[in-house]
């Protein structure tokens, strides 16, 4: 696959890729990524991947701190609803991340930049599917970048004079 | 202590807060001639008249316990956590303000422009038809008059200045005022770095019955009239008391209100809105997008109810900034639009 110049989709970013982090389940869409490794298939090299064990093992708090250390989106993928290895981790997981992300919407966080997908252990297509449209969605969402948000106590403002101080 | 009396010295400051934590000193009621046996009171501007410019002469180090309440926002407040950071051996982040940035703190769901609008030129009972702001620097014949620069984002005690203890709470209860002035009489400190106070959540004081049930939505607290033996979540009201630190005896929930989250996250814990998500996600009773996004509908405003008291050190600690006219300015909390495509099935 060719590289993308994200600049196109969004200007911010310059020659900057987007960095996903992507937390994927043991048990189906972490081994949906070796089979796409295997089978040689392309995608946008955007995606970190973590391995956890179930996508109900997904504490949010991850997804925050993600965010907070230059993420610029969040991928979570697990099993398909009904097929979960501990049954019920990725209903929790739809839950959550569905409150978190409203929570993000409040926060000024666009909620398109965490999203849940499904792939299972022999949809090594589904999984590069899956990460090239979050990649495209976060490519024109534009950087993320946290620091600038929370490194920005105060704003200086120039001194008036008496003259120019409007007094009422 | 180089005190006159030989006493060790006490200092009380407050930052960005609003006084009832100074409230919170006189609860421990008789104790408080304890506290005047024990220590020489050398700054406490609240009760008694000291000047900054006393701190600003003492010697590095001099005073032995400084209780800082109140969160930082502004450039005077910096100044004094700095200035008390250096002239105490031992600060102690006292109260919400100070340890999560509390009721300040929620200013971090919007910036320094929108506050000062508001403020000097939109409140309904605001005459400033010039629109006058207040001003760093203004000069007058008689000289120049100063004003401390307001930040865009309040932060914690410290996210400024190295803490050694904190005593959470809003306010801190008295017992546990007490606890930590005895600790210190009878030089009984934790090591540093610790809170004082309990390990555990709300829950575990809490009087009320638990059960496994799930839940099919929220109510308002006018919305029913509570049971007052059953966990208040259970009945589908919001409380915080699951993911917040125990200390209070569980006031609000006995009173058949939600826990508010004022002690700040429990132990363990760094960012407890992530922690509330985490937990309501688990007793939601819904399977389908449609069924999720129906009981979450009945949650409003998630993020205040999540951070009412720890915005300021949570992990994103405040709304995105972003830059409007060359200044930066919060993002507004607009209509997101839906961006194609929708990943989940």
């Amino acid at each position: 696959m060719s590289k993308t110049n994200f600049s196109e989709l969004n200007p911010a970013w310059g020659d900057r890729q987007p960095i996903l982090v992507g937390f994927l389940c043991n048990w189906c869409s972490y081994r949906a990524a070796d089979l796409a490794g295997t089978s040689r298939l392309g995608y946008p090299a955007t995606l970190r991947d973590i391995r956890i064990m179930c996508t109900g093992r997904l504490d949010p708090a991850f997804v925050l701190k993600a965010l907070r250390e230059g993420a610029d989106g969040v991928l979570v993928m697990g099993c398909h609803p009904g097929q979960c290895h501990y049954q019920e981790g990725n209903y929790k997981a739809m839950r959550r991340i569905a409150l978190l992300r409203r929570t993000l919407a409040q926060l000024g966080v666009h909620p398109d930049r965490v999203q849940l997908a499904w792939a299972s252990a022999a949809q090594g297509t589904i999984f590069t599917e899956k990460v090239a449209a979050m990649t495209d969605v976060v490519g024109r969402l534009g950087p993320l970048e946290w620091r600038d948000t929370i490194e920005d106590p105060a704003p200086q403002m120039k001194v008036l004079s008496l003259e120019e101080v409007a007094h009422g | 202590m180089a005190s006159t009396n030989g006493k060790p010295k006490l200092a009380l400051y407050w930052a960005s807060s609003c006084g009832g934590c100074e409230i919170a000193v006189l609860a421990i009621h008789e104790k408080l001639l304890e506290v005047a046996e024990a220590f020489d009171v050398v700054f406490w501007p609240c009760a008694m008249d000291f000047k900054q410019a006393e701190v600003e002469a003492m010697a590095d180090g001099e005073i032995d316990v400084c209780l800082f309440n109140g969160a930082i926002r502004n450039d005077h407040n910096a100044h004094m956590a700095h200035l008390l950071r250096q002239k105490s051996k031992v600060l102690v982040a006292f109260g919400s303000c100070a340890n999560e940035g509390c009721m300040p703190g929620l200013a971090n769901f919007t910036d320094r422009e929108h506050i000062l609008r508001f403020i000097y030129q939109e409140s309904p009972s605001t005459d400033n038809p010039q629109g006058v702001r207040p001003q760093l620097r203004t000069e007058v014949p008689e000289g120049t008059l100063e004003l401390p620069d307001f930040w865009n984002t309040v932060k914690t005690l410290d996210q400024v200045v190295p803490v050694d203890y904190y005593l959470p709470g809003c306010p801190p209860e008295a017992k546990w005022v007490a606890a930590a002035v005895d600790a210190i009489v009878t030089n009984k400190l934790p090591p540093p770095g610790s809170v004082i106070g309990m390990d555990v959540a709300v829950c575990d004081e809490c009087p009320r019955k638990r059960d496994v049930k799930k839940i099919t939505r929220f109510y308002r607290p006018y919305e029913i009239v509570p049971d007052p033996e059953i966990c208040l979540l259970e009945q589908g009201l919001f409380c915080a008391g699951i993911a917040t630190r125990a200390g209070c005896g569980a006031l609000c929930p006995s009173v058949n209100m939600g826990c508010r989250g004022c002690y700040g996250p429990v132990e363990g814990v760094e960012d407890i809105g992530a922690r509330l998500i985490s937990a309501i996600g688990s007793i939601i009773e819904a399977k389908t997008p449609e069924e999720i996004d129906a009981v979450l509908d009945t949650l409003p405003d998630p993020a205040g109810y999540f951070y009412r008291f720890s915005l300021a050190r949570s992990f994103l600690r405040r709304t995105r900034m972003g830059q409007q006219d060359g200044r930066r300015v919060a993002e507004p909390i607009a209509e997101v639009p839906r961006l194609e495509p929708e990943l989940a099935d």
